[in-house]
């Protein structure tokens, strides 16, 4: 498919040949004639068939963009209520300047010739598949920021990363790429967040790829709670390299159209994934969540539990793979998806995708959809909760079957404050 | 305080109450029982406000207030409380937060002020006593894992909390062993004052050794076709039920 935005990506992709460093120039070369090949996914793609871009598509954006965020608009959109680290990225590029990053245990620079050693040997590697969205963001990378923390470190707080994007006067379209690299026992907490300041459309194509060495720990955060005006794809890539654990939460509140993309690696024996989601929809709001484990070593476990709750008009998709590999024996695999329903307008598409080629292994999924159990209903208001209340007790509940697996306390309560807030 | 007049109710195409008629009195307790099947659950459910059945004809007032025409909920905030057969188990919800909502729920329809956090953890220890209660089952989701036993004291201390008009006890002995059915029942004494009434359906007798009614009533196919006192539950539970299906099958011919 031929659009506007994707002739001026290509355009300006040539424009920065001319003049930008060299930096990454293999892997992003190959990565703009994969997409040039692909375009942007349609619903034509079996991936795609429930989340159509044709709309966002359709507009014209403004591509990296400065914007001037005073201090105040700065402070209004990074606004968390725990100690934490502070990177900032605007119209999807870093700006170490507004971050606030002092004495964080871990590197967090823009890609430069200094650390590009790292950087060409883990970004954008061992992917699982091509998709055309990764592959448009990897050929703008140059600009990318590398999170790395060495051997050993554990990273204190929480690393925020604020992909802000500035739409009070134009649609713009941002593409923020962030590379993880813990290495050897090294632990960090990374949270990212999208919001943007403005009424026009914010179109974010975000790529977060994570490397684990061995007895690395790495647990990730994505709170996504912006605009109604605001697209959102969220390509992520854990790979496992050594023996290492991850936990992955993922919490959709607020938003327009958003995809995430949840690609994980298990590429030594002995490793964890936990994957955890919630959406909370609405209004006409579309969430897709498409998660991958890739059991490529035996002796992995990895267990996902995502849960939505849809209301208005709005639309969701899950769609879970599991691929357990031929060498991938002793794997243990679990997965489960549920729904609510709260309108009759609503609708979700959810699809478990088990690929097992190993045969000594356990695996388990389940999806199911449906009302608010109408006994528990009528349970809570035969003791005097009326209808609202009593469902919204309800909701409450399922949601926080999700937060329960939130490790960090502190982050904990900001989300059962922002789901409280949402619920109202 | 409760009166219903020729009450049928059906679910689906069946009709389960084909004509009731019951005045309860502030401060007596009425026993309804009868064989399987005689729609006693569906009574109480009816008098709940459950959706499943519809009421196609007949009246039940509470207190001079017309109580089919109002929502489960209002139904509550009047007064009405059912404690359930089955009660539901609900993930992710604690008996304590529920109760909280549901006192004050009630409270706002009764135009008062929301009890605060020290006097309603006040009440709770209170109520927990008289049904002998752990304050650790209440913190726990509601009613999840709970044994048999600890469902129905979960009910009995709802009961306590809302202080109902008019209680109805669904079946509550049915599942328990002895010593939690002397404890249910003790809570359920304890809550009786000269201004509340108690319905408890039961099946058997045993319950009515603890919880001992005024007036005994035996449904059989949706209609009261006996009333006594509780000699008549003792009658019951020698004789079983046989006979007065006999008599009220003969009666109908």
């Amino acid at each position: 498919m031929t659009t506007e935005l994707k002739e001026s990506l290509l355009q300006h992709f040539n424009t920065l040949e001319k003049t930008s460093s060299a930096l990454l120039t293999d892997v992003r070369k190959e990565a703009i004639t994969a997409f040039q090949d692909l375009g942007f996914p349609t619903v034509k793609h079996e991936e795609w068939k429930y989340t159509n871009l044709k709309n966002t598509l359709a507009k014209s954006y403004a591509i990296e963009s400065a914007a001037a965020l005073s201090a105040e608009d700065l402070k209004s959109l990074t606004h968390l209520p725990i100690d934490c680290y502070k990177v900032i990225f605007v119209n999807g590029i870093f700006s170490p300047a507004l971050s606030s990053i002092d004495g964080a245990e871990a590197t967090i620079e823009p890609f430069n010739a200094g650390n590009q050693e790292i950087v060409q040997a883990n970004f954008g590697k061992k992917l699982p598949y091509n998709d055309s969205m990764v592959s448009l963001n990897i050929a703008f990378a140059a600009t990318g920021t590398l999170i790395h923390v060495k051997a050993k470190k554990h990273v204190k707080k929480p690393i925020v990363c604020f992909y802000l994007s500035d739409v009070r006067t134009a649609n713009v379209f941002a593409q923020p790429s962030v590379l993880v690299v813990l290495e050897e026992a090294a632990s960090a907490t990374v949270v990212e967040m999208n919001r943007s300041l403005g009424s026009n459309t914010a179109f974010t194509n975000a790529f977060t790829h994570a490397i684990l060495k061995k007895d690395a720990y790495l647990e990730q955060y994505k709170i996504q709670n912006d605009i109604d005006n605001s697209n959102f794809i969220h390509n992520t890539q854990i790979v496992h390299e050594g023996k290492s654990n991850s936990y992955t939460t993922t919490i959709t509140l607020n938003g327009g159209l958003v995809r995430n993309n949840l690609h994980i690696t298990l590429d030594a024996e002995h490793c964890e994934a936990h994957l955890n989601g919630l959406y909370l929809e609405k209004g006409a709001q579309h969430v897709d969540n498409h998660t991958l484990v890739d059991h490529a070593m035996p002796n992995c476990y990895s267990n996902e539990l995502y849960k939505g709750i849809l209301d208005g008009k709005s639309t969701g998709v899950f769609n879970g793979k599991i691929w357990v590999r031929k060498d991938a024996q002793k794997t243990n695999a679990f997965q489960s998806n549920k729904n609510i329903l709260l309108s009759k307008e609503a609708s979700v598409h959810t699809k478990p995708q088990l690929e097992i080629f190993a045969d000594d292994v356990k695996c388990s999924h389940g999806a199911t959809t449906g009302q608010l159990d109408p006994e528990a209903m009528f349970y809570l208001r035969a003791r005097g909760v009326g209808e609202d209340k009593a469902k919204k007790l309800l909701v409450h509940a399922i949601a926080f079957d999700v937060l329960d697996k939130v490790k960090h306390d502190e982050l904990r309560a900001y989300l059962e404050q922002e789901i409280e807030e949402r619920l109202k | 305080m409760l009166s219903i007049k020729d009450l049928h109710a059906r679910i689906e195409e069946k009709e389960i109450l084909r004509g009731i008629n019951l005045e309860v009195k502030a401060g007596e307790v009425h026993a309804i029982m009868g064989p399987n099947g005689s729609g006693k659950s569906t009574l109480a459910s009816v008098l709940a406000g459950r959706a499943d059945y519809e009421v196609t004809s007949g009246t039940v007032q509470l207190n001079g207030k017309d109580l089919l025409d109002l929502s489960p909920e209002d139904r509550a905030r009047e007064g009405v409380f059912l404690a359930f057969q089955y009660p539901i188990e609900i993930p992710g919800v604690s008996t304590i937060n529920f109760m909280k909502t549901a006192v004050n729920e009630v409270r706002e329809y009764r135009g008062l002020e929301p009890m605060d956090a020290v006097s309603f953890l006040k009440l709770m220890k209170e109520k927990m006593k008289l049904v002998e209660i752990d304050e650790s089952l209440l913190k726990r989701a509601l009613n999840e894992g709970f044994s048999g036993g600890e469902k129905k004291r979960n009910e009995i201390f709802q009961m306590a909390m809302l202080e109902p008009s008019l209680a109805i006890l669904d079946e509550t002995d049915s599942g328990l062993d002895i010593d939690a059915l002397r404890i249910v029942a003790n809570g359920v004494n304890k809550l009786k004052t000269p201004n509340n009434a108690t319905i408890v359906v039961t099946h058997y007798q045993r319950l009515l050794d603890y919880i001992v009614p005024d007036f005994v009533h035996v449904l059989y196919k949706g209609r009261i076709v006996k009333s006594g006192t509780k000699e008549l539950a003792l009658e019951l539970e020698e004789k079983g039920y046989d006979w007065i299906k006999a008599e009220a099958d003969a009666q109908t011919v």
